[in-house]
C-alpha cells in the first residue's frame, strides 16, 4: 500500500480515527456539547478530505476498494447526511439522562459501514461494510434503552437483519462455487464468457433478498414501520438516508460492473418488486395515522420509485438514480429533522394529531415541513419535482412504459396522504385544544440544518443544470468502466 | 425581460404581501394590489405598442420573447415568449386578478397575507403557462399554479372544502403527470429522430412521430387539458371545487385556470400533433357538444346558487372544445372571445353570489326570492350578467358563441346544430337565477346592504368590459388572428379548406399559403405517393388543380429537407 493509497483512503481513516478519539474524548471528559462539536468537526473534515482524495482517482486499492468519482459522490451524500443528523441530534437528546455520548461514535461507526459499501469491489469488503453498519444500526435504534418500543424494534431488525445478511452470504457463496472469483472485475470476466449456470443466477438473487433487506423494499420491509417507529427520530432520519443510500450505490455498482443487466430474469424480479413497493407502499400510507409510519410507508415507495431508474439502467438511469436519491435524502432528512425538533427523547411528536394547527403556531416550521412534503410529493419548485422528472425521463428513454405509467399513477396516490399532513398543519387547531406545553423551541443546530436543507431543496429544485453536469461526469467514468486503472495489491 | 417581470413581480409581491400582512391585513391588500396593477400597465403598454395591425410573420411570431438556459443537461430552456393569444389571457389574468383582490377586501378577513400570498402566486403560474415556449417549462408553471390554489380552496373555503381541494389536486395532479410523460415521450422520440434533446416547443414542431406513438401522446395532453378545461367525463372535480372555493377562487378557477386547458388544446395540442388531433376531432367535437348539453341541464337543476353558476362553465367550455376541435380560423376567434368573456362574466356571476353569501350567508336559492327591491344594485348587475351568460346579442358571450356556431358549421353541421340547442338551454339556466333570486316573493325577510362603492367599482369594470367586446370585439379578434394564423400553419385543416362546398380559393395570397401548407403536411409523409394517399389524408374531393400542383410541389420540395425545419417554409 503506497502513500497515495492511504491520501485516496483519507476519508475513511479520518472516520475510523475519528471513532477511537472520541471515545479516549469521553475517557477524559464526559460532555454532550463537546461530543456534538467534535462530530460534527469529523465530519467536516472527512467531507473535504473527499477534495484531496479527488486528485488521485480512478484507484483501486487492493482487492477490496475502488475509489472513483461515483465513491467520492455517494462518500460525500452519506457524510453530509451524518453531519445534519449529528446536528439535529443535539436538541433531540439534550434532555436525555444517560450517557448520550457514545450515541456519536455509533453515528461515527455505521457511516463508516455505508462507506464500505460504497466504495466496494469484492465480496468480502460487502460483507464487512454491511455488517460494521447494521450492529452500529441495532444499538443506535435501541439508544433509548428505557423505551420498550425503541427496545422492540432493534430486536426485530436484529433478527431480520441477521437473517438477511445469511441470504447475502449464501448468494456469495454459490456464486463463489460456480465461478471462483469474489471480485466484481473477476466476476464480469467470468460472466462475459457466457458461462451462467443455474447456480449463479441463484446466487444473484439470494443476493438481491439481502440487498432488498436493507433497503426495505416490498416483500422484504416488514420491518420499516415499526423500526421507523420505535428508533428515536434522528435515529430513524440515518436509517432512511445513509442506510438504504450506501446500499443503493453498491447495488448500481454491483449490477454496472458485473454487467448483470443481461440477465432478464433479474430485472423482471426488480420489475415485481419495484412494482410491489410502490403500490404496497402508498396504499399502506394511507391507512396511517402516525406521521413516521406514514413517512415509512412512503420511503418503501420511494425506494420503488428509483428501482425504476434503476431497472433503466444505463446512464440516465444512474444519474437519475443518483439525482434521486439526493433529493430523498435531503427531503428525509428534513422531514425526520423536523420530528426531532419537535420531540424530545422523553416523548416523540408523531400522530397526526399532534400536527394539527401547527401552521398557526409554529409558521416556520410548518412551511419547511410543507415543502418537505411537497417535495416527497414531487412539486415543482422542489428537489423532489426535478428527481422525479429525471426518473420518468430515465424510465421513457428505455421504454418501461409500465413502470413509469405505475410511477405516475403511484404519485397520485401518494399525493393523498402528504397532503393529509400537509392539511393537518393548515387546520384549525380543534376547539378547546391547548398548545402543547413542553415543546422545544428550536435549536441553533437544529435550525441550521433545517433551513440549509430547504435552501438545497429549492435550489435543486429551481436551478438543477450545475447539480446534474457534476452526477453527469461522475456517472460517465462508472458507466464507460476503467480497465485501465492499475491495480495495487499491497498489503493484501 | 419583460415577460419574466410579469411573474418576478407577482412572486415577490406574495412573499411581501405574506410577510406583511403578519403586521398588517391592509399592506396584503395593497401590496397585491400595486403588485397587479404594475403588471397590468406592463401588460398594457405591450398591447399598445403591438397592436393587432402589427402582423408578426411565420419568421417572427412573437411579439417579445425571451429565452435562458436553464437545465442543459436536458436541453431546458427558460423560454418565454408573447404572441396575440398569450397577450390576450396574459391580460385577462391580470385583469381578473385585480378584480379577486378587490372582492376578497372584506370577505377574506383570517391570515390576509398567506392568502394573498397564494393568489399571486397562482396568477403568477398561469402567466407562466401562457408565455411558457418550454415544455418542461410549461408543466413547472402548470404545476405551480396547483398548490396555492390547493391552499386557496383548503384553507378559506365554505363547509366542504377539505373535501374539494383533495378532488381538485388529484383529478390535476394525476392528469399533469400523463402529461409530463407525453413530453417525455415527444422528448425522446424528438431526440432519437435528430439527435438534438430539446424541449423547446418551437424545435419540437413538426417532430416525425409514428402514427400510433402521436396518438398515445396526444392523448397525454388531451387527458391534462380536458381534466382543467373540464370535458364531460372528467368534470366533476370542477363543481365542488368551484362551490367550496373563496369567491376570489372561484374567479380565478372559473376565468383563468380553466382557460389554461383551452390554451393548451390550442398551442400545443393541434400544432405538436396535428394528424392525430383530425383524426380525433370528431370525437373531441362530440364530447364538446355532450358538455354543452349536460352542462346546461345539470345547472339547470342545482338549487345551490354557486353550484348552478360552476355547471354553467361546464356548458360554456364545450364551446371551447367544440371551437378548438373546429380547426378554423373562425372558430379559434370564436374561442378566444369565449374564454375572455366567460372569465368576464363567470367571474361576474360569481362575485355576485360571493357577495350575497357574505351577506344572507346561504347559497340556496329556495332561501332567496325577491331580492330585487332589496338590493336593486345587485340585482341590475346580475340580470346583465345573466343576459351575457346566455348569449344575448351585445354583449361579448354572443360574439364568442357565434363565431365559434360559425366556424363548426364548417366542419360539421349536425354537431352546430345541437350545439346550438345549448343556447336554449342558457337562457332557462340563466333566466331562472334572475327568478328564483331577484323576483317572485321574499322567502325570509332578508334585511341586507346592496354593492357598496368598491363593488360598484369591480362590477362597472367588468360590465364595461363585457358590453365593449359585445359591441366592439374587433380589437381582440385583430391581436388573436395572426397567432391564430400560425396555429392554423401548424396544423393541416385542409378538411374545411379543401373539400366540399369550402373548397374554393379565395385569393391568390392565400392559395400560395395553402399550396404550400399542403406540400409541407405532404412533406411530413414524404412516403405518401408510394402509399394510397387517399386512405392516409382524407382527401377525395380535391380540386383536379391542385391536386397537379401538390404533387408537382411535393416533387420539388423533397430537395428542401430543411423547410420542414421548426414548421416553416
Amino acid at each position: 500500500m503506497t502513500g497515495t493509497d492511504i491520501l485516496t483512503l483519507m476519508p475513511y481513516l479520518i472516520l475510523a480515527g475519528a471513532t477511537v478519539l472520541g471515545m479516549i474524548l469521553i475517557a477524559i471528559e464526559r460532555n454532550h456539547t463537546i461530543m456534538v462539536g467534535f462530530s460534527l468537526l469529523a465530519f467536516a473534515v472527512a467531507f473535504f478530505s473527499l477534495f484531496r482524495a479527488a486528485a488521485f482517482i480512478p484507484r483501486q486499492i487492493s482487492a477490496l476498494f475502488i475509489m472513483d468519482g461515483y465513491t467520492l459522490f455517494f462518500l460525500g451524500l452519506l457524510f453530509a447526511a451524518s453531519f445534519l443528523v449529528v446536528l439535529l441530534s443535539y436538541g433531540y437528546f439534550k434532555s436525555m439522562t444517560g450517557n448520550r455520548e457514545e450515541y456519536y461514535l455509533l453515528i461515527f461507526l455505521a457511516t463508516f459501514g455505508a462507506s464500505v459499501l460504497v466504495a466496494s469491489n469484492h465480496f468480502a469488503s460487502i460483507f464487512l461494510g454491511l455488517e460494521i453498519l447494521s450492529v452500529s444500526l441495532y444499538t443506535l435504534i435501541a439508544y433509548l434503552r428505557t423505551s420498550q418500543r425503541s427496545i422492540e424494534a432493534s430486536i426485530k431488525y436484529l433478527i431480520l437483519a441477521a437473517a438477511s445478511s445469511a441470504f447475502l452470504l449464501f448468494g456469495m457463496a454459490l456464486i463463489y462455487a460456480e465461478s471462483g472469483v469474489l471480485e466484481f472485475s473477476q466476476l464480469a470476466t467470468y460472466l462475459a464468457g457466457g458461462q451462467t449456470g443455474l447456480l449463479i443466477l441463484t446466487g444473484f438473487s439470494l443476493i438481491i433478498v439481502g440487498v432488498g433487506f436493507k433497503l426495505a423494499v416490498v416483500p422484504f420491509h416488514m420491518w420499516t414501520p415499526d423500526v421507523y417507529q420505535g428508533a428515536p427520530a434522528p435515529v430513524t432520519a440515518f436509517v432512511a438516508t445513509v442506510s438504504k443510500g450506501g446500499m443503493f450505490a453498491l447495488l448500481i455498482r454491483f449490477f454496472m460492473e458485473t454487467d448483470a443487466y443481461q440477465y432478464q430474469s433479474l430485472l423482471l424480479i426488480f420489475t415485481i418488486v419495484a412494482i410491489a413497493s410502490m403500490f404496497f407502499g402508498n396504499l399502506l400510507a394511507l391507512l396511517q395515522n402516525n406521521v413516521k409510519r406514514i413517512l415509512a410507508y412512503s420511503s418503501i415507495a420511494h425506494l420503488g420509485y428509483l428501482l425504476v431508474a434503476f431497472i433503466a439502467g444505463g446512464e440516465l438511469g444512474v444519474e437519475a438514480v443518483s439525482f434521486y436519491l439526493v433529493a430523498y435524502f435531503i427531503t428525509t432528512i428534513g422531514a425526520f429533522g423536523i420530528i426531532s425538533i419537535l420531540s424530545t427523547s422523553e416523548e416523540e411528536t408523531e400522530a397526526l394529531d399532534d400536527y394539527r394547527g401547527l401552521f398557526w403556531h409554529r409558521p416556520w416550521i410548518s412551511a419547511v415541513f410543507t415543502a418537505m412534503m411537497l417535495s416527497l410529493a414531487g412539486i415543482p419548485l422542489t428537489a423532489g419535482f426535478v428527481g422525479k422528472f429525471y426518473v420518468a425521463s430515465a424510465g421513457v428513454d428505455a421504454s418501461l412504459w409500465l413502470l413509469v405509467i405505475l410511477l405516475v399513477l403511484n404519485s397520485a396516490i401518494g399525493l393523498f396522504y402528504y397532503l393529509r399532513i400537509v392539511v393537518a398543519m393548515y387546520s384549525q387547531p380543534a376547539e378547546g385544544a391547548e398548545v402543547p406545553a413542553g415543546r422545544p423551541s428550536v435549536s441553533f443546530g437544529g435550525g441550521v440544518a433545517l433551513a440549509a436543507l430547504t435552501l438545497l431543496l429549492v435550489w435543486f429544485g429551481v436551478y438543477p443544470g450545475g447539480f446534474m453536469e457534476v452526477i453527469q461526469s461522475m456517472v460517465s467514468g462508472l458507466a464507460h468502466g476503467y480497465q485501465s486503472i492499475p491495480i495495487h495489491t499491497g498489503l493484501f | 425581460m419583460i415577460l419574466a417581470w410579469l411573474i418576478i413581480i407577482l412572486m415577490a409581491g406574495g412573499f411581501l404581501a405574506w410577510f406583511f400582512g403578519r403586521i398588517n391585513h391592509l399592506w396584503a391588500r395593497w401590496i397585491s394590489l400595486i403588485a397587479l396593477i404594475i403588471d397590468f400597465v406592463l401588460v398594457l403598454s405591450v398591447w399598445i405598442q403591438h397592436p393587432g395591425a402589427v402582423e408578426l410573420t411565420r419568421d417572427a411570431p412573437w411579439i417579445i420573447e425571451m429565452n435562458l438556459s436553464w437545465i442543459p443537461r436536458f436541453g431546458i430552456s427558460f423560454h418565454l415568449a408573447m404572441d396575440g393569444l398569450s397577450l390576450l389571457l396574459v391580460m385577462l389574468t391580470v385583469f381578473l386578478g385585480l378584480m379577486s383582490v378587490l372582492v376578497s377586501w372584506t370577505e377574506i378577513n383570517e391570515r390576509v397575507g398567506f392568502f394573498h400570498f397564494n393568489m399571486l402566486w397562482i396568477l403568477a403560474g398561469i402567466i407562466g403557462v401562457f408565455t411558457a415556449l418550454d415544455l418542461f417549462l410549461f408543466y413547472f408553471f402548470w404545476e405551480v399554479m396547483l398548490v396555492p390554489m390547493y391552499f386557496l380552496i383548503g384553507i378559506w373555503g365554505h363547509e366542504n372544502k377539505i373535501y374539494a381541494a383533495y378532488k381538485f389536486f388529484i383529478f390535476t395532479q394525476a392528469s399533469g403527470l400523463l402529461m409530463l410523460l407525453a413530453i417525455l415521450g415527444l422528448y425522446f422520440i424528438h431526440g432519437n429522430n435528430t439527435g438534438v434533446y430539446t424541449f423547446d416547443y418551437l424545435q419540437l414542431l413538426g417532430t416525425d412521430i409514428p402514427p400510433v406513438a402521436a396518438t398515445w401522446l396526444m392523448f397525454g395532453f388531451i387527458i391534462a387539458f380536458a381534466v382543467k378545461l373540464p370535458v364531460l367525463p372528467v368534470h366533476n372535480w370542477l363543481p365542488d371545487a368551484h362551490t367550496e372555493a373563496p369567491t376570489a377562487g372561484s374567479v380565478i378557477l372559473a376565468g383563468l385556470l380553466l382557460k389554461t386547458g383551452a390554451y393548451g388544446l390550442l398551442r400545443f395540442v393541434l400544432p405538436l400533433f396535428p394528424d392525430a388531433a383530425i383524426s380525433f376531432a370528431p370525437a373531441a367535437m362530440l364530447l364538446g357538444v355532450a358538455g354543452i348539453l349536460y352542462g346546461a341541464k345539470l345547472a339547470y337543476a342545482q338549487t345551490d346558487l354557486k353550484r348552478l353558476v360552476a355547471y354553467t362553465s361546464v356548458s360554456h367550455m364545450g364551446f371551447v372544445m367544440l371551437g378548438v376541435f373546429a380547426m378554423n380560423q373562425l372558430a379559434f376567434q370564436g374561442v378566444i372571445m369565449q374564454i375572455i368573456c366567460h372569465g368576464v362574466s363567470t367571474g361576474a356571476l360569481f362575485i355576485l353570489v360571493g357577495a350575497l353569501q357574505e351577506r344572507i350567508h346561504t347559497r340556496d336559492m329556495n332561501r332567496m326570492g325577491g331580492l330585487w327591491g332589496t338590493v336593486p344594485r345587485m340585482g341590475g348587475v346580475a340580470m346583465l350578467f345573466a343576459l351575457a351568460s346566455l348569449g344575448l346579442p351585445g354583449l361579448g358571450n354572443f360574439i364568442a358563441e357565434f363565431l365559434v356556431l360559425v366556424g363548426t358549421y364548417q366542419a360539421s353541421i349536425l354537431f352546430t346544430v345541437l350545439a346550438a340547442l345549448g343556447l336554449i338551454a342558457s337562457t332557462i339556466y340563466s333566466l331562472r337565477i334572475i327568478q328564483r333570486v331577484f323576483h317572485g316573493g321574499q322567502e325570509e325577510e332578508w334585511t341586507i346592504t346592496d354593492f357598496n362603492a368598491r363593488e360598484m367599482l369591480v362590477m362597472g369594470l367588468m360590465i364595461a368590459v363585457i358590453v365593449w367586446l359585445g359591441l366592439y370585439p374587433q380589437p381582440v379578434l385583430n391581436t388573436s388572428r395572426p397567432a391564430f394564423k400560425n396555429l392554423q400553419y401548424e396544423i393541416s385543416d385542409y378538411r374545411t379548406r379543401y373539400t366540399g362546398s369550402s373548397g374554393e380559393f379565395h385569393d391568390t395570397d392565400r392559395a400560395v399559403g395553402d399550396i404550400q401548407e399542403m406540400s409541407r403536411l405532404l412533406f411530413r409523409h414524404t412516403n405518401i405517393f408510394t402509399k394510397d394517399y387517399s386512405a392516409g389524408l382524407k382527401l377525395p374531393a380535391m380540386n383536379e388543380s391542385v391536386q397537379t400542383g401538390i404533387i408537382r410541389l411535393s416533387d420539388r420540395i423533397k430537395y428542401v429537407p430543411q423547410c420542414s425545419k421548426g414548421g416553416q417554409l
